[in-house]
């Protein structure tokens, strides 16, 4: 290292050997460090595909489900009605005797109880509100037969779609090998066929995976964020225009600031409890209900919104409101005029993705009794229901093997839901940002 | 000229510009002496070498007129600057002036150098001695930006005129004493001349130089001695000075 | 109503008495009539002084340069003349400051008015980032100086021609503002500033991000429109203070230390601070 004071006294340090070793030494480092960056990218993005891939994998088959083809009479006197029955009568005509005659039909050399009870396992025991449904929609179809089909049990389903192993030990299937026999042959004759689950989509849920679906939980979740988008958007948006224009700065405003920081911080569970406290024992609005939900999720994301509506305020240039005031305009008309249309994109990026975290929120939404098990269709916020990730916690937990394909179908559909969500936002963001 | 600019290089180039001035005074300064110097010796010699030294004095002003304009076209010079700036313009141009006529002094020296010498000389010497005085004072003024000095030097040029008036009569009287003298004495008017000229230049400097400290022109009326133009050309008595 | 009927005949009065009033008043310049008066002006930002007992006439029809180096308080004077300082929170302002004799921080002066009477140009050319037309219409629409259409196509087009914009941009109003460069930009400022018929002209640094030719184009505007407005203008180039303005305040550290006649700062300034400042010997 003696040679270094005198090529920096000649003023020709940088063509010495030190320094070019030097240098060579300085892009290993960046080199380093680039290969550090790409690893971690590619273990975060690895884990990632392994969790979407899995679920795929896992969910997939909750899309299609299997049918299989009856011929079923109609006759009246199995029904327990009339030659031309009222829709009082086939309201409650006996569905259930009917779908049984037509099974054993179907079968006519099994008598046994026994292997008749075991027959009827492949087949729903929903499959008697299909053939409801069927006679409802026309009672014109009394006293003929016909091919109907119906949905398979849950038995049956997993195994035509391969969910469960046939090369298993007898003892260790849900089937035996008889059933597997009748499957079979209602498999060669095409009674048996696999399609789209639109059911999964429309279905609320049902102890019986089979015709489980996730249609309650979208709509109480729609439910739900309809309340809070309503309540969040204009209550977040006029707090953040007061706080960020109007707010005189002193003690007061910097701790309300200092509060909502916090506030959005805080662990939504404890937001559960709040809503439980405030909506359901203080005001008494229904349990279970979307309006509970959306209210506490409101009170989740309120914070959120302000500081995301905030920020969009914030990066509005100063120049442009000296520019309306130069002209003479009102604080009100600065605002209103000029900030908020230019703050409106990250508005409303800063609000979907409040929207998208609520979307997802589940712990607070335990809290306030919507995690029952409901079989309606929630036709209002008032109405019992359950949300989607609240779903998803509560087929997890069901011990029925057909449940697992729907948490991962479930899971699926809440992130699509997301990715929809926050590409919304990030489209709002490209389109109507403007730049100065 | 209190605290130097900001750029050094602008103070750099408003010192050469003075330089130059100073210099170029300092030659006209030794060039009327000389030219006199000659006249009184009958110095041929040193009479043409002054002629020649007139050239030095115009490639000066030359300097600093592009130095002048260099300025001006790069700095942008406000105020005192500015001030400074075209009162050298003014001020090289005066010299230069001077610096003619101090040669014009010489070239006539040799002309009279045939005819006898006339102790008139003597008289010229002294006014003379004056205006080099007044040349040297101004420019010392211009260094040392001194408007008293200055003034000063802007009242003595009433001393210049008064010797011219007097040397212009005695002249007149000689050459209506003998007509072979008016060649030489014609000569020696225009020596006279030129001398007195020198001193309204050199007060023509003292007011720039008051100009460029005060930044206001010279409002007071110069006293004037010169007051030959009023003379009737038959060489009767003064005209009453107004 | 009423107001805004008599907005609008001062703007169609201005436009004629015009004229007369720029050949008489900007070409004499023998006791020029002051349009606002500031007199003992102290500023402060929280504790901090800014200004400290400032005094400056604006002469109607001439341009007054206030010139001073960085945080001399030159600018913060200039935001006084039409209030902005009020944005600021901790910013008090005392002394008087008069607008054709009325004090504009009196309680019968509304700060809104007072700005559509004083009008402003920033240093960033800041057009609202909406179209030409928008721009310009945008202070005439809000102090319901134009209603119709058509009136406010013409209050748009005379003050883009006054601008010296119009025959630029006329064939894309509906352009955004922002797609002009950055002299059309400050020159499309300026017509919106004059588009609400101000009586003075605050112009902060409008030139500091301009090329010479631009800003050669908006020191000529600028030397126009005096003939209509009275006009401060902050700036830095002391050579653009002495291109266009009649009279120069020199501001350093709060004070102002000389107000004269432009070409007496710039030929013969009195205070030697000044001169220093000017002939580049500062710090």
């Amino acid at each position: 290292m003696t040679d270094i004071a005198e090529p920096r006294l000649a003023g020709a340090w940088q063509d010495a050997d030190w320094t070019k070793r030097r240098l060579r030494r300085r892009y290993r480092a960046e080199r380093r460090f680039k290969a550090y960056g790409l690893v971690a990218v590619f273990v975060a993005l690895g884990f990632l595909a392994l969790l979407i891939g899995s679920v795929i994998v896992e969910g997939y088959p909750a899309f299609v489900r299997t049918s299989v083809a009856l011929e079923v009479d109609f006759d009246p006197k199995v029904l327990g009605v009339g030659e031309a029955p009222t829709a009082e009568e086939l309201q409650r005509a006996d569905y259930g005797k009917l779908l049984r005659e037509a099974v054993f039909a179907a079968f006519p050399e099994v008598t046994s109880r026994k292997e008749r009870r075991k027959l009827l396992k492949l087949v729903s025991t929903a499959a008697r509100f299909e053939l409801r449904e069927l006679l409802v929609d026309d009672p014109s179809i009394v006293g003929t037969t016909r091919r109907v089909w119906l949905t398979a049990s849950s038995d049956v389903d997993m195994l035509n779609k391969g969910s469960a192993p046939r090369d298993v030990p007898e003892d260790e299937r849900r089937l035996d090998d008889q059933q597997l026999g009748w499957i079979d042959t209602l498999h060669a004759a095409g009674f048996v066929e696999t399609g789209f689950n639109g059911a999964f989509f429309t279905n609320a849920d049902s102890r019986e995976p089979e015709i489980a679906g996730i249609g309650g939980a979208i709509a109480g979740s729609f439910y739900m964020l309809l309340v809070t988008l309503v309540l969040t958007f204009p209550i977040g948006v006029t707090a953040a225009i007061y706080l960020e224009e109007f707010a005189p700065k002193n003690r007061v405003t910097d701790m309300i600031e200092v509060n909502i920081n916090n506030l959005a911080a805080v662990p939504s569970i404890v937001f559960g409890l709040l809503g439980l406290a405030v909506f359901i024992n203080l005001f008494h609005l229904p349990r279970s209900a979307p309006i509970v939900g959306g209210l506490t999720l409101t009170l989740m994301t309120l914070p959120t919104i302000i500081i995301a509506a905030r920020s969009a305020l914030k990066a509005v240039p100063p120049s442009i409101r000296e520019g309306a005031y130069g002209v003479g305009a009102s604080p009100i008309q600065m605002v209103f005029h000029h900030v908020l249309p230019l703050a409106t994109p990250g508005i409303l990026t800063g609000t979907i993705i409040g929207m998208a975290r609520a979307l997802g929120e589940t712990a607070p939404l335990l809290m306030i009794g919507m995690v029952a098990f409901i079989v309606d269709i929630p036709g209002s916020p008032f109405d019992p229901a359950t949300a989607l990730p609240v779903q998803i916690f509560l087929w997890a937990d069901s011990p029925e093997r057909g449940f697992v394909e729907k948490v991962s179908a479930a899971i699926l559909v809440l992130l699509a839901f997301l990715i929809a969500m926050n590409a919304v936002a990030i489209y709002l963001r490209r389109r109507f940002e403007v730049r100065f | 000229m209190a605290a130097e600019h900001t750029v050094k290089a602008y103070d750099e180039e408003l010192d050469r510009m003075n330089n130059a001035i100073l210099e170029m005074g300092g030659i006209v300064e030794q060039q009327l002496a000389a030219s006199i110097a000659a006249l009184v010796r009958r110095d041929d010699e040193l009479a043409s070498r002054v002629i020649t030294e007139d050239r030095r004095v115009d490639a000066l002003e030359a300097e600093i007129d592009h130095l002048a304009v260099r300025i001006l076209a790069l700095r942008q010079p406000v105020a005192v600057d500015l001030r400074v700036i075209t009162a050298s313009l003014k001020v090289a141009s005066d010299l230069e002036r001077m610096g003619d006529y101090a040669a014009n002094v010489a070239k006539r020296s040799i002309a009279i150098q045939e005819i006898d010498p006339i102790r008139l000389t003597h008289a010229i010497s002294r006014m003379a001695g004056v205006a080099q005085g007044m040349i040297k004072d101004v420019l010392d003024s211009f260094r040392d930006r001194d408007v008293d000095r200055a003034m000063a030097v802007w009242r003595r040029d009433e001393d210049v005129d008064e010797s011219y008036n007097s040397l212009f009569r005695e002249l007149l009287t000689y050459m209506m004493e003998d007509p072979r003298r008016i060649t030489p004495c014609a000569h020696l008017l225009f020596i006279a001349k030129n001398i007195e000229r020198i001193g309204d230049h050199a007060t023509n400097i003292a007011e720039t130089v008051s100009y460029v400290v005060t930044g206001t022109p010279v409002e007071e009326e110069r006293p004037k001695g010169d007051v030959t133009s009023f003379h009737q050309a038959d060489g009767e008595t003064e005209a009453p000075a107004s | 109503m009423t107001e805004d009927s008599d907005a609008m005949v001062s703007l169609t009065m201005e436009d004629d008495a015009a004229p007369a009033a720029a050949g008489s008043a900007a070409d004499t310049d023998a006791a020029p009539r002051m349009r606002m008066r500031a007199r003992d002006v102290n500023v402060f930002y929280a504790d901090k002084q800014a200004l400290f007992d400032v005094d400056i006439d604006l002469a109607l029809n001439k341009v007054t340069a206030l010139i001073g180096p960085s945080g001399c308080g030159k600018s913060t004077f200039l935001r006084c003349l039409n209030r902005m300082n009020d944005i600021i929170d901790i910013c008090r302002v005392t002394g008087s400051i008069t607008l054709d004799d009325r004090d504009i921080y009196g309680r019968d002066i509304d700060v809104v008015q007072l700005r559509a009477r004083v009008g402003m140009v920033f240093q960033k050319p800041n057009p609202f980032p909406k179209s030409i037309y928008e721009n310009v219409a945008y202070g005439p629409r809000i102090h319901g100086l134009a209603r119709k259409g058509r009136e406010l196509d013409e209050v748009v087009e005379q003050s883009l021609r006054r601008a010296g914009l119009f025959d630029e941009v006329s064939d894309r109003l509906q352009q955004p503002g922002t797609s002009l460069s950055g002299g059309q930009q400050q020159r499309l400022c300026i017509a919106r500033a004059i588009a609400i018929s101000p009586e003075v002209i605050l112009m902060d640094e409008p030139c500091s991000a301009l090329d010479p030719i631009a800003t050669a184009k908006v020191e000529e505007l600028i030397d126009e429109l005096r003939q209509h407005y009275t006009i401060a203008i902050v700036t830095h180039n002391m050579q653009q203070a002495a291109r266009v303005s009649q009279f120069t305040a020199f501001f350093h550290l709060g004070e102002l230390v000389e107000f004269e006649a432009t070409e007496q700062i710039f030929t013969n300034p009195h205070d030697q601070r000044t001169q220093d400042y000017i002939t580049g010997r500062f710090g």
